[in-house]
């Protein structure tokens, strides 16, 4: 009876009311063999036990704060996280109310998504943003779906650059498996060296939409200006997969032509956790708001004359469209979406510029640094803004396992998507790493045998 | 409920005019949607259509419908300023209101004015 | 012009105000990349702590939420909150890990991975659970994936419809039309029940298989639950349950047991995740042993038995016809899976049965108050929520309005025009979390505005009348399409 407030008297008196004898006489309509099973589960803990089972489960893992120094991302980024942010997330009226279909008794999660959506478009230089998706690669998934409905499924290639995050690009294949699509440019063995120019051959006037990430999954950031001319002059529409940290600091999607500007907004405001929930972000001009998925708020006005918002164009969601729904999602991450605009909020344009400086200015200090370390050298020489790919002497494998013996996490290891990549940690550095974390993770590199 | 006499009418409230091969959504059917707030039009000039073959979608605030062909035919125009005014649709069904406009039409399963409004009429809502 | 009770964070504005200020860099400076490679300007407000506080504040006591009353919305499980469950998300341990850490480091998360997994299939009678997709719908996605997979592997290619009753959810079609596959609708019969010679007439060997929700959205248990599940799948179709009405089931039976081959949970409506204004939820799938090997990647496993000394050391592994990653990262760990472990933790067998017992007394106790004011098309035991009509004869009342008037009675309306089968639908579903005092006020209010809408309908039409908020014109919203709001065009000039 955990959290249930009946008691026996109310339980009987209720019954009564009902009509039935005991509790159990309400599930006749279960078939008999299979009613009331034993369920093998452990008994149940009073809150002071379950907190402290909790805290030994916890406890028991080695986390970024408290054990380690990290210098891994690849799409999960560790930053800071300012107090406002959990405070307001604690507030029950935000975080157990409900999706907001009566829009009089939820104004709060209304205009919060509202700001969320302007914050979004602003920062990706996009004409509006919806309410959110899952994560960056589900949104990525929603831009394939947009373009696959913009074209009423006359077009039906996509051609997707092999420098998107490995799990996004995974995510595309799984979800277009009913679509019959033709996928292009999704090769981890292609030449890693060459620029987006040369996805440009593959765009041809089949293709819907081309998908390529910025700063890419190695790091580097490309204009992809030029991509997208030629891209339009074909018909084809243009996704880009952006950072938002370095979004604060780059020319914006928005500026190069981009149609849908997607992304993982877990860097603003949400916790590592573990790896959800994060917070997937999708803009896009007005001429697509018919075709995207996921809630949309709107202003208006309500009968006495107050500015007010609600959802709205809602006519293109699963529960009116059902099955000619562009996409079947429902929810969207709510609350981590107020949590990014408090985020964005409290940090205000020149607190966003610092985290971006800093995170900027610590990878280049740190790329600098390792790359003097005999064996290693940076894979690439384009432009980068908090990640870089590092050259190591011994397999990625090995030097990670070095690094952790000596308390640090070390790059992403990429050997596991890129075959021609054995040797090749994705280091990333954000403000949370200390100039001396950076010497010391140097230190070690020099020290390996 | 307006019913013009000189259109044809389908169970799933389309119109069709046999005189100019013009085709839309009736007054019963707007007002069944109440605010239109989308128009998209499926087919394109120069397209053959056959009778049920989905030519327009549309929006409202509360509801989503497909429009069907109610005469096949090839496709001579489509109201482009639709998409821009699609409360055109609630305010006059028949007339701006039009969505495409086929020759060589050969109307389907069709009802005159007054089997529409007995239609209607017996529908309960 | 409107009247404006909360200005926009973008309108709390002012050029040069600061919130949380960052460290000086510690590190020797970098030149910026070239300037075309930069952005232009960076129009984001600028604002003092204090500022973004108070205006957070002021949006949070616009909702009603269910902490601060009771919350009947049909199918959505609006139950309470454990605040336990908010200290336990948030340790450290779970908060600071990241999800590409090496295992050997995260042993806490993944045993709790894997207990979830287990406990999951204990409670569902499943062979096996991915605990990767995000939410219900993307539960659903997944699990019709699984049945296409699965048809397709034994070379079954015929099969393209799924048999979806006329109650269902929209995310049913929905999940089912983003794979090409089409929809053929299965009517209801005048119990509720899934309509036994429509479902006959329907199932040959070009069905992928039915969804099926159960209890349903009527809150109907399906009195033939056992014909239809053989029905399906004697035509060679596989079964999948909708989860979503799980909180009826809890300790009473399992869709295991009954014969479902997939099963899309909601850890945000059953397991008391808090729905957070519509988001982030989290939707494991269960399924039965023929098709274990079509789940998810990654899903948690033992990589190295332990013994009586030691734990066994948890990894991921890749089933053998794996249908591909749904998401990136391992799924919702920290605000889904860690809240709800320790929610069935603190409930036990016992416990978890209390719920939907109570759960469903509660949905009868309230259908037996109304039953005499408002007609109920389904008059039988119900499940843990049931359906009315929002309607009378000779009154033009209709559901919304009698839904705006509950605000004015300091209630969330239930949940309204769903299922679309019953006309001026009031979907209520009260939760096992409310005391006999509630279930009283709300039954009687709900009798009061009967009342009134046969002699005072006004009171109806206009409310709600006493919240902060009136009805909103949708049509403007819709037409206008306001989606942004933008700095003011002077920003840079203002002082």
């Amino acid at each position: 009876m955990t959290y249930i407030p009946i008691s026996p008297t109310e339980r009987d008196a209720m019954l009564k009311t009902v009509g039935v004898k005991s509790l159990d006489d309400l599930f006749d309509a279960i078939p008999k063999k299979h009613r009331f099973p034993e369920l093998n589960l452990p008994p149940a803990l009073t809150e002071m036990e379950a907190a402290a089972h909790l805290g030994e489960m916890a406890s028991s893992n080695e986390n970024v704060r408290e054990h380690l120094v990290s210098f891994l991302g690849a799409g999960a980024y560790h930053h800071y996280v300012p107090s406002v942010v959990d405070h307001m997330l604690r507030r029950g009226e935000f975080y157990t109310a409900y999706t907001p279909y009566q829009p009089e008794i939820s104004q709060g999660t209304l205009q919060a998504i509202f700001e969320y959506q302007s914050l979004m478009a602003t920062l990706t230089g996009m004409e509006l943003s919806n309410a959110s998706h899952y994560d960056g690669a589900t949104a990525t998934a929603e831009a394939v779906n947009l373009a696959y409905a913009q074209f009423r499924g006359k077009r039906k290639k996509i051609v997707m650059s092999p420098s998107v995050h490995p799990q996004y690009r995974e995510v595309i294949r799984t979800y277009s498996q009913g679509m019959g699509l033709e996928e292009a440019g999704d090769d981890a063995s292609a030449d890693l060296e060459v620029g987006p120019e040369a996805l440009m051959s593959l765009v041809d006037d089949k293709t819907m939409l081309v998908v390529v990430q910025y700063p890419d999954f190695f790091g580097r950031i490309h204009d992809y200006t030029k991509l997208i001319e030629d891209a339009h002059s074909k018909g084809a529409l243009v996704c880009i997969v952006a950072n938002p940290t370095a979004l604060l600091m780059l020319k914006t999607p928005g500026e190069m032509g981009a149609d849908i500007v997607v992304g993982e907004a877990q860097p603003f405001g949400i916790p590592l956790w573990y790896g959800g929930p994060y917070l997937g972000f999708f803009t896009t001009k007005k001429s697509y708001v018919h075709k995207m998925a996921g809630r949309l708020v709107g202003e208006t006005v309500d009968v006495r004359g107050n500015r007010s918002y609600v959802l709205t164009l809602t006519a293109r969601e699963q529960h009116i469209k059902r099955e000619r729904a562009t996409s079947n999602i429902c929810t969207n991450q709510g609350l981590l979406a107020l949590g990014c605009s408090i985020y964005m909020s409290v940090l205000g344009k020149q607190g966003l510029q610092e985290v971006a400086n800093l995170c900027y200015q610590k990878a280049h200090y740190a790329a600098s640094e390792l790359s003097k370390i005999d064996g290693f050298g940076l894979c690439f020489t384009d432009p980068f803004f908090h990640e870089f790919v590092l050259c190591c002497p011994k397999p990625a494998s090995e030097v990670n396992q070095y690094l952790l013996d000596n308390g640090i996490l070390g790059g992403y290891d990429l050997s596991k998507d890129y075959p021609a990549l054995q040797n090749h940690l994705l280091v990333a550095v954000t403000e949370m790493n200390s100039r001396d974390e950076i010497d010391t993770l140097v230190e070690i590199l020099q020290e390996m045998k | 409920m307006n019913t013009p006499t000189n259109l044809k009418y389908t169970k799933s409230d389309e119109w069709f005019d046999p005189a100019t091969g013009a085709m839309g959504i009736s007054d019963y059917a707007q007002n069944q949607l109440s605010d239109i707030v989308f128009v998209e039009l499926l087919v394109d000039e120069g397209e053959e259509v056959a009778v049920g073959k989905a030519i327009a979608s549309v929006e409202s605030v509360k509801a989503s419908s497909e429009i069907f062909a109610s005469a096949a035919g090839k496709v001579s125009a489509v109201n482009k300023g639709l998409s821009d005014k699609p409360e055109t649709l609630n305010s006059d069904p028949y007339g701006e209101g039009w969505m495409i406009k086929i020759e060589g039409g050969v109307a389907g399963d069709v009802m005159d004015s007054a089997a529409y409004e007995t239609y209607c009429e017996g529908r309960s809502h | 012009m409107a009247t404006v009770i909360e200005p926009t964070i973008f309108e709390l504005s002012s050029p040069g105000r600061r919130g949380v200020t960052m460290p000086a860099s510690d590190v020797p400076a970098t030149a910026l990349p070239p300037k075309d490679l930069l952005r232009s300007d960076l129009p984001l407000p600028e604002l003092a702590e204090v500022d973004v506080v108070r205006h957070y504040m002021k949006l949070s006591k616009f909702n009603y939420s269910v902490d601060d009353g009771f919350y009947p919305l049909g199918s959505c499980t609006m139950k309470y909150n454990p605040k336990i469950n908010e200290d336990t998300c948030r340790l450290p341990g779970f908060l600071y890990t990241h999800p590409l850490q090496p295992i050997e480091t995260v042993q806490g998360n993944l045993a709790l991975m894997f207990e979830m997994q287990e406990w999951l299939k204990e409670i569902s009678g499943f062979a096996g659970v991915t605990l990767q997709p995000a939410a219900g719908a993307h539960g659903e996605f997944t699990g019709v994936l699984m049945m296409a997979a699965y048809h397709k592997s034994r070379g079954d290619l015929k099969r393209t419809k799924m048999l979806i009753p006329d109650a269902a959810h929209g995310t049913n079609p929905a999940s089912v039309g983003m794979l090409g596959m089409s929809v053929v609708t299965i009517p209801s019969d005048s119990r509720g029940n899934v309509d036994l010679e429509k479902l006959k007439a329907a199932c040959d060997d070009t069905v992928v298989g039915m969804m099926l929700t159960n209890p349903n959205t009527l809150g109907m248990f399906d009195e033939h639950i056992e014909e239809v599940v053989k029905m399906v799948k004697d035509c060679g179709g596989l079964m999948y349950g909708d989860g979503a009405n799980l909180n009826a089931l809890l300790g009473i039976v399992r869709p295991g047991d009954l014969g479902f081959d997939v099963m899309h949970f909601n850890l945000h409506k059953t397991f008391a995740v808090p729905h957070g204004g519509g988001g982030p939820g989290s939707g494991p799938v269960g399924v039965s042993q023929r098709l274990v090997d079509f789940l998810p990647a990654p899903l948690v496993g033992i990589i190295e038995e332990g013994d009586h000394e030691t734990a066994p050391l948890y990894g991921f592994v890749t089933p053998k016809q794996s249908i591909g990653r749904m998401k990136a990262f391992h799924g919702h760990f920290g605000g889904g899976l860690v809240r709800s472990y320790t929610y069935i933790a603190m409930h036990g067998p016992d416990g978890l049965k209390d719920i939907s017992q109570y759960a469903v007394l509660n949905a009868n106790y309230l259908q037996a108050r109304l039953r005499d004011t408002y007609k109920i098309p389904y008059d039988r035991i119900c499940m843990h929520e049931f359906v009315m009509e929002g309607q009378f004869e000779g009154s033009d009342i209709r559901a919304l309005d009698i839904s705006k008037r509950l605000m004015d009675y300091k209630f969330h309306p239930p949940t309204n025009y769903f299922p679309l089968i019953v006309h001026e639908a009031l979907m209520i579903e009260p939760t096992e979390t409310e005391n006999k005092d509630t279930l009283d006020r709300f039954a009687d209010a709900l009798i009061k505005i009967a009342e009134e809408a046969k002699s005072q309908p006004e009171l109806l039409h206009n409310a709600p009348s006493t919240t902060l908020f009136g009805r909103m014109d949708e049509v403007k919203a819709a037409r206008e399409l306001v989606l942004c709001c933008w700095l003011p065009e002077n920003y840079e000039q203002m002082v």
